[in-house]
């Protein structure tokens, strides 16, 4: 019960950094109606962006650890959202007119020119980082076995939250978020009726890549270490969890990396961790399959 | 016609004001993107623990370079209006450009055939070859799937890993000959197609894109974790190598063996092995373009790309999709298992390692360059992208940046390949006749 109260917590902090990135995932997805391959890199970018942050805060001497914390979150945020707009811009706008297979195509271009170009200037090795944020609370304990929720954990699932209420919002209540439904559902209209579609279309890749960038920095604190690498397997798994969730649906996308957050917490508890990715992807064939709207998905009608 | 220039090349008029503002916010840009990643260099410091260390001049060169190169941009624009060719130039020069197509395509291929005893070749560009031709036939492979069938395919390294492991391990534990194994590969491959395929062909364009990579990883993941079948990461090694109608190549046989120099009375040199396996692949991957341009004339073919051009239209008239889809994934994937078990037998050794996803990358990247369906075009592209980087070997490391680059370029330029070829093979009516 223990052990399982354990994977819990673990599977609840992994599944809200998955849920983050596919929030990325989905937006685009809901749009344009296309897969940004490119997102994982983005969130690759963030966490470098964070573990150079905290190192030069660290050498400056900034000890306060929330102030370092929000100067890194909104240093990631923002120039990473640079590097999402500037993806769209270069690698999606030209082709929006053209073929779906080539705005992919393109993006999985993009994805291998940011990882080599994050290893050209940052080096291959594996950058650690000091764990800015240590010690955390004891849950439980009993016959040798401890609970524990780390302050980290607990930063990153009410962050998470947060998060998501505030993002929730935006989409529901503001202009920009009308201009967004309005856009999803009939581009040509949107026109019609004086929304700035070009730009209402890079609004998701900039918001994207600062919850991605968000989740960089979670990561890279959570874990302690980021390398050029990272980006692949993570936008793999958490394009799964917006597949799994119903892509175009951000409640969705939340659920689900929360829901494959937790499976791989468990799988890898109770299983084997060398196959937890093969679970990840095995549930996506599953979800495809038996249900391809995903958990919170509409269905999708194609007209001849 | 004239007039129509004059009227266009005021449209595009070069407004530097404009212009500069531009290449200022482009500069901007850049500079926010530089900043993090180029200007902060994270490092090893002297005590082991790391430190960031500026390198302000990286940043300055990437904005100059930016703002440079975006007002040469909009000059290059302005001098250049939109005189495009219109867009029967275009045909008619494609059409030219199409009837030389044969003539090369034989030139090519009496070249290939030759390669081995040019004056200026050595063991090395006979091995560049075989690489190439492997890419290309992997290509050809693929181009079945993604060309014909129109289904994009990212996990195709996954069929090619499973005919290699095929091959080594049938050839490691049982002695089974490169022969014997080479169609049991492709069986095998054309297995895992279907089991691949049967659940998740019904899925769309970009969702199979996903679920294709995400099986590669399976794959790849299985390969490397399952130690006691596949041996890890450390792979297979000794991989039986392929003999000449059972002669073996090696210079002392094993008892009761004729060695390939002592059946022909010539002198032993390590290069007829390497000429050998160039031979075989060159068979191997003509093998593969005839069956393409032979099925493209069968109804299979046809079913395929029909289904390409339209899925709704092929259901209504009573086409099964998911068998069409099925063989062309299988037959993408048998050729690709050939290709595998040809490479597994020419390494000699093979691990995790040489299945990973920027494999399956370059492979569609040729088909995509080659112009997605053109068999001509994947050669060109093949060449390039296999031989070019090979030639610019001192920037190795920018080698997988540029191709990344380029994959953008080329989809911003020209979406549909150096050679496009999306011409249906047959027509109801000629050209420009009949209903059109």
């Amino acid at each position: 019960m223990d052990y399982f109260i354990q994977q819990l917590i673990n599977g609840l902090t992994l599944g809200s950094i998955y849920g983050l990135i596919a929030i990325g995932y989905t937006m685009v997805y809901g749009i344009i109606g296309m897969i940004n391959f490119a997102h994982g890199e983005i969130y690759m970018i963030g966490a470098f962006i964070a573990v150079i942050g905290f190192t030069l805060l660290e050498m400056a001497g900034l000890g306060f650890v929330p102030l370092a914390l929000l100067v890194v979150l909104l240093a990631s945020m923002a120039f990473t959202a640079a590097y999402g707009w500037t993806l769209e811009r270069i690698a999606y706008r030209p082709l929006r007119g053209s073929f779906r297979l080539a705005a992919l195509i393109s993006a999985i271009g993009m994805s291998i020119f940011l990882q080599n170009y994050v290893q050209l200037l940052q080096g291959a090795r594996v950058k650690p980082l000091q764990p800015v944020v240590t010690g955390g609370l004891t849950l439980l304990e009993s016959e040798g076995f401890v609970v524990r929720l780390s302050y980290v954990q607990i930063f990153i699932i009410v962050l998470t939250l947060v998060l998501m209420v505030g993002f929730a919002a935006v989409i529901g209540r503001t202009a920009l978020g009308r201009a967004q439904r309005a856009c999803q559902q009939d581009r040509t209209m949107a026109t019609l009726l004086g929304i700035d579609v070009d730009r209402t279309i890079a609004i998701p890749f900039v918001l994207g890549a600062a919850l991605a960038a968000v989740a960089g920095v979670m990561v890279a604190m959570y874990y302690g270490v980021v390398d050029f690498f990272m980006g692949f397997i993570a936008g793999l798994k958490a394009f799964t969890a917006a597949v799994l969730g119903g892509i175009g649906s951000l409640p969705g996308a939340m659920l689900g990396g929360i829901v494959l957050g937790l499976v791989e917490a468990f799988w890898s508890g109770y299983f084997s961790v060398e196959y937890k990715d093969v679970a990840a992807f095995g549930i996506l064939i599953l979800v495809l399959l038996f249900r391809p709207t995903g958990l919170l998905g509409s269905p999708e009608v194609e007209k001849v | 016609m004239a007039e129509a220039v004059a009227v266009k090349a005021g449209v595009s008029r070069f407004d530097l004001p404009q212009v500069l503002k531009e290449a200022a916010l482009a500069a901007f840009v850049a500079f926010l993107l530089a900043l993090p990643l180029a200007g902060l260099h994270l490092t090893a410091g002297d005590q082991g623990a790391m430190v960031v260390e500026t390198r302000w001049s990286w940043v300055a060169i990437g904005v100059v370079a930016v703002f440079v190169g975006r007002l040469l941009l909009a000059v290059l624009r302005a001098v250049r209006p939109a005189t495009r060719l219109s867009s029967g130039v275009a045909e008619r020069g494609r059409q030219r450009f199409a009837a030389y197509l044969p003539y090369a395509a034989v030139a090519a291929l009496i070249a290939a055939v030759a390669l081995p005893f040019l004056p200026f070749s050595d063991r090395y560009i006979v091995d560049l070859g075989t690489t190439v031709l492997i890419y290309i036939m992997l290509a050809w492979g693929l181009n079945i799937v993604v060309g014909l069938a129109g289904l994009l395919d990212l996990g195709y390294v996954a069929f090619y890993a499973v005919g290699a492991y095929t091959y080594a391990l049938l050839g490691t534990t049982y002695g089974w000959s490169f022969w014997v194994c080479l169609p049991v590969a492709g069986t095998m491959a054309a297995f895992f197609g279907i089991l691949l395929g049967y659940p998740v062909l019904r899925l769309r364009g970009d969702y199979l894109a996903i679920v294709t990579l995400g099986f590669g990883e399976i794959i790849r993941i299985i390969l490397l974790n399952w130690v006691a079948f596949t041996g890890g990461p450390n792979g297979i090694s000794s991989i039986p190598r392929p003999s000449f109608f059972g002669l073996p190549f090696t210079r002392r046989p094993d008892e009761g063996e004729v060695p390939f120099h002592e059946f022909f009375g010539i002198d032993y040199s390590g290069e007829h092995r390497v000429i050998f396996l160039y031979y075989l692949i060159l068979i191997l991957a003509l093998i593969t373009n005839l069956f393409v341009l032979r099925i493209r004339k069968l109804p299979i073919g046809r079913a395929w790309e029909a289904l390409r051009e339209d899925e709704i239209a092929c259901r209504a008239l009573g086409l099964n999709p998911t068998n069409i889809k099925l063989s062309a994934f299988a037959l993408g994937a048998m050729f690709g298992g050939f290709a595998g078990s040809f490479f597994a037998t020419r390494q000699g050794f093979i691990s995790p390692e040489s299945f990973v996803f920027i494999e399956s990358a370059i492979i569609l990247a040729i088909v995509v360059l080659g112009g997605m369906g053109s068999q001509t075009g994947v050669v060109l592209a093949g060449i390039a992208l296999i031989v070019l980087p090979e030639i610019a070997r001192e920037f190795a490391e920018f080698r997988m940046l540029v191709f990344g680059g380029a994959m953008v370029l080329i989809m911003t330029w020209r979406p549909r390949g150096l050679l496009s070829h999306r011409e249906p093979t047959v027509r109801l009516a000629p050209r420009g006749k009949g209903a059109g």
